[in-house]
């Protein structure tokens, strides 16, 4: 069973698939499958934690190196589930149909990191892709100002047009190496048949999940879709696709081109951009997802800080780091969809007095926030602080001075929204009341967070090592 | 390690960070109000307790890390968890623990709403300070440091004044801003020495490039701390809005951490650095002397006055470390704890005097002596121990800080001299407003005068205030191994490395 999880997401989807044919005018059973085969398949992703094998012709690795994102992303999912099971943003009605593409989408990011080879790599990313770009226009449209519906189409045409630098890429490797394996490839080009074109393509790949990323220049998509989206698909947007996007973006920087020199510069001049544009648009946001989306294209300036080190410790800084903001993103938004009364999007101001009105929720939003910023003792402190060490031994510090500078300027966007939930008055804001369940979800994930940060060791080893693997 | 005095047996010092934080993990799950109190009141008395074996057992002959405790914790980084006290750090964290506890009982009355956070958050902090003034690892101190904010951000912006929402987002940016250079100078000394641990980036060959900009790094964090001249618009913001626990903390721990910080890493990590830059340092310490004077004179409002004479206290500390002579180092560590005193008990006083009037107006608080004697007997103590008057703790510290300056520098020295005369000045300014007031003093009758559990809280701060006036020589003995030793090893260097100090002369 070495793709039980697989198996598992794709029973889900076929299951959620029967029950969208049945009434599904109440949404407890939709609710209630999908909290199961949250908890299925996290369970199923640790069974699966050990196994090892070469599947379809050897374009299907299980590895450690897969099988570390499986039980990430399996983690995640069982958070989502419950964080999200309220699912205020989707109407009844299709919230079955809903489930289904949002398995379907794990099921092709699982898919992603476990491919080896450029096609499978190609139809994994588009399942997953094509499953998320449906999600984001079944949102309620209780505003009438169906703004879910210009996200849809954003996302999607910036989507394909990252996809189509990605084929094309990919056709270029192709062509230079005969090989659609990237085993091949990368032996075909480590015993020096090396042309200016790789580059070129490496170049091009790396756009098509600097996109899922939200890395600069790729970024454009992020603010809108994640206003437009329900509050739930946002989170989902935000956190789990990340690790496929890093688990991918390791693997194609491992492919030799010969300009590696070129590639670092490009990267940290890509990172430095994210950071400062993140940061500094997140200055002047108003509305918590858009605030949460620039905050969201800084860390991935972090993460590619973490890449550009070129080594296999980087490679393990960067996969802690991309964990430990998946952690900290999935607090956040647990406490935005619970807060959210009927769905509709969250104002900064939104938050006033929610100490008072729902002091574990506020607790919860205040740790993930303080985490994000990077305050010790939680793993955003610990995690930037790796990525900068890591940095600064690669000789980066002009770099690691314009980071350090970022995490100041960060500071204040999610002090702001802590500021509104402690110290604003709730005026006539009602009480927020959450299941029990939720809550608990929310002291785990607070739990997480403090433990990653003071206990990073063995976390890091072992990404570090699994990394090796690929090298 | 041999800079370490391992401690066998019972971890003493980690039991001392950690118990505040155990007491404040109870917290959460029993939310009494008056539960919140006593326990806070227990946990803290605790620690201050278990804080005294500290004294005893300590060697005040060796300029070793004593009590010390390493552990492993991040082994792929060199990360580990060392903490350890010489002569420099005992006193503040002594400081700290026994200050806690008055801390507690001046909010027994003026906390009235959310009682179980504010003490949740107290003991929080109680932690991170411990954990700064111990920390031997600079991973380990970074942590605490930054962590310190989160708690007392809160203290300000729930339980602060009017404008607290401002003052606390100042604060919290100011100090954050000032320590992210901090982290990558930590980074950059790492991958020179290849270790964390604080003792082994002292004294080592760095380039003078690379001394200068690290200490750059270090003296922009700490300066914002302390606060430093330029540096110190966040101070008077955060004291005038933080209530009276978070002020006493504020001015007796926090700031002293910026000059902990100078003294425990910019002398010796950056030794060249530190004497190619003291002069324009010096200087800035007596335009924070003289500024903070002046400006204390001028204000009408008590908080702000005393925060302003802070400015002024805290230079004359960083003057003392910057002079580099057994004198004035030694003179700025007392100094360091002489301020934590009586700046505390002033905070104390006027929180006690707003609990009553409700406002921190200077002519609001007119003329109270007729009706509050206790109040203005101990007011008048601490404002005498504030501006220096011989018998009290402030004469020593701050004769000694300009006995070591006549040393380095006459003129230096003699343009510290008004500074001593203007805190003269705004001091007695504010006691003869408040005792005695003028003809047209509003009416005071209502007031009722200090409790006993108020006397009880100040009663112990006059001790020290006597007791470092009158008998400095035990607090100074404790020093003086660590800080010779800091001094001869500065000296060492100086005669090795032939540096242009002489350029700024």
């Amino acid at each position: 069973m070495v793709i039980l999880p697989e198996l598992v997401l794709l029973t889900g989807a076929l299951a959620f698939f029967v029950i969208s044919l049945g009434n599904t005018s109440d949404g407890r059973a939709a609710k209630f499958t999908a909290l199961f085969f949250g908890f299925a398949t996290f369970i199923a992703t640790c069974l699966s934690f050990q196994s090892q094998g070469l599947l379809f012709y050897g374009s299907y690795a299980v590895d450690q190196y897969s099988q570390l994102f499986k039980v990430l992303i399996g983690f995640s999912l069982a958070l989502l589930m419950i964080s999200g099971q309220n699912l205020k943003g989707v109407r009844n009605s299709i919230r079955p149909e809903y489930y289904m593409f949002l398995l379907l989408s794990v099921l092709g990011l699982m898919m992603l990191v476990s491919s080896v080879e450029l096609i499978a790599i190609f139809i994994a990313l588009e399942l997953s892709s094509f499953a998320l770009y449906l999600l984001v226009p079944m949102r309620d449209d209780f505003t009438g100002i169906r703004m879910q519906m210009e996200a849809g189409m954003k996302y999607i045409l910036f989507g394909v047009m990252a996809t189509g630098f990605m084929l094309y890429g990919m056709s270029y490797l192709f062509g230079l190496s005969g090989s659609t394996y990237l085993k091949d490839i990368i032996a075909y080009f480590s015993a020096g048949n090396l042309q200016p074109a790789v580059i070129i393509a490496v170049v091009m790949i790396l756009a098509g999940f600097f996109y899922k990323l939200a890395v600069f220049p790729m970024h454009f998509w992020v603010p809108d879709i994640y206003q437009g989206a329900s509050n739930e698909t946002t989170g989902f947007i935000a956190t789990i696709p990340k690790f496929g996007a890093v688990a991918l973006l390791i693997r194609f920087l491992v492919v030799p081109t010969g300009e590696s020199i070129f590639l670092i510069k490009l990267l940290a001049v890509l990172a430095v951009c994210s950071m400062f544009y993140g940061n500094l648009c997140a200055l002047v946001q108003k509305d918590i997802k858009r605030m949460l989306g620039f905050s969201g294209i800084a860390h991935a300036g972090f993460v590619i800080l973490g890449l550009l080190t070129m080594k296999g410790e980087g490679y393990g800084i960067a996969i802690y780091y991309i964990a430990g903001y998946v952690m900290m993103n999935l607090a956040c938004f647990l406490v935005i969809s619970n807060v959210s009364q009927k769905g509709e999007n969250l104002q900064i101001e939104d938050f006033n007095g929610l100490y008072r009105r729902q002091p574990v929720l506020a607790f919860i939003l205040a740790v993930g926030l303080f985490a994000l910023a990077g305050i010790p003792p939680f793993v955003g402190f610990m995690a930037k602080f790796m990525i900068l060490t890591s940095a600064l031994q690669a000789n980066h510090l002009l770099i690691v001075c314009l980071a350090a500078i970022n995490t100041a300027i960060a500071i204040y966007y999610y002090l702001s929204v802590v500021r509104a939930a402690y110290t604003a008055d709730p005026e006539d804001r009602p009480a927020v009341s959450v299941h029990p369940m939720i809550q608990a979800t929310g002291i785990v994930l607070v739990v997480v967070i403090v433990l990653m940060g003071a206990l990073p060791a063995k976390f890091v080893d072992f990404a570090g090592t699994v990394v090796q693997s690929l090298l | 390690m041999d800079l370490l005095l391992i401690k066998e047996g019972f971890p003493l010092l980690s039991f001392l960070v950690f118990l505040p934080m155990a007491g404040a993990l109870v917290l959460l799950f029993f939310h009494g109000e008056s539960f919140a109190r006593f326990w806070t009141l227990i946990i803290t008395s605790l620690t201050a307790v278990c804080s005294l074996p500290l004294l005893a057992g300590f060697d005040s002959t060796s300029a070793k890390y004593q009590f010390a405790e390493a552990y492993d914790w991040i082994p792929r980084f060199h990360i580990n968890y060392i903490i350890g006290i010489d002569g420099i750090s005992i006193l503040l964290v002594l400081l700290t623990t026994l200050i806690m506890p008055f801390c507690v009982l001046a909010s027994w009355s003026y906390i009235k709403a959310r009682v179980t956070p504010f003490m949740f958050c107290l003991l929080v902090m109680e932690t991170s300070m411990i954990g700064v003034f111990v920390s031997l690892d600079f991973v380990l101190f970074y942590i605490f440091w930054e962590f310190m904010l989160i708690p007392m951000y809160l203290l300000i912006a729930i339980w602060g004044g009017p404008r607290k929402v401002y003052a606390s987002i100042k604060f919290f940016l100011y100090t954050l801003a000032g320590s992210v250079l901090l982290l990558v100078a930590i980074i950059a000394l790492y991958l020179k020495t290849g270790s964390f641990f604080i003792p082994d980036m002292m004294w080592q060959n760095y380039s003078a490039t690379f001394q200068v900009l690290v200490f750059l790094a270090f003296f922009l964090a700490f300066a914002i701390k302390v606060p430093m001249f330029p540096f110190h618009t966040w101070l008077p913001a955060a004291h005038v809005e933080a209530p009276t626990a978070g002020s006493v903390i504020l001015a007796s721990v926090l700031l002293k951490m910026g000059t902990y910080g100078l003294l425990r890493f910019c002398l010796p990590i950056t030794p060249d650095a530190t004497m190619l830059l003291a002069t324009p340092i010096l200087w800035l310490s007596i335009a924070g002397i003289i500024y903070g004077g002046f400006t204390a004179l001028a204000q009408n409002d008590m908080k702000k006055l005393i925060a302003y004479s802070s400015v002024g206290h805290m230079g004359f500390v960083t003057l003392g470390i910057f002079v580099l002579n057994t004198r004035g180092v030694e003179g700025a560590i007392l100094q360091m704890i002489n301020h934590g005193v009586t700046t505390g008990a002033l905070f104390l006083c006027v929180g006690m005097i707003y609990e009553r009037t409700h406002s921190r107006e200077l002519a609001l608080a007119s003329g109270v002596g007729k009706y509050m004697p206790w109040f203005v007997t101990f007011l008048v103590f601490f404002s005498l121990s504030s501006f220096g008057f011989p018998g009290t703790n402030s004469f020593i510290g701050e004769f000694l800080v300009l006995a070591g300056t006549f040393e380095h520098d006459k003129i230096l020295a003699l343009a510290a001299i008004p500074g001593a005369v203007l805190a003269a000045a705004y001091m007695l300014r504010m006691l003869q407003k408040i005792v005695w007031g003028g003809t047209n003093n509003p009416d005071q009758s209502y007031l009722t005068d200090l409790n006993v559990r108020e006397i009880a809280v100040l009663a112990p701060f006059l001790l020290f205030v006597f007791w470092i006036g009158l008998g400095p020589q035990p607090f100074i003995d404790l020093m003086h191994a660590s800080v010779t030793n800091l001094l001869e090893h500065l000296q060492q260097w100086q005669q090795h490395h032939q540096v242009a100090a002489v350029l700024w002369r």
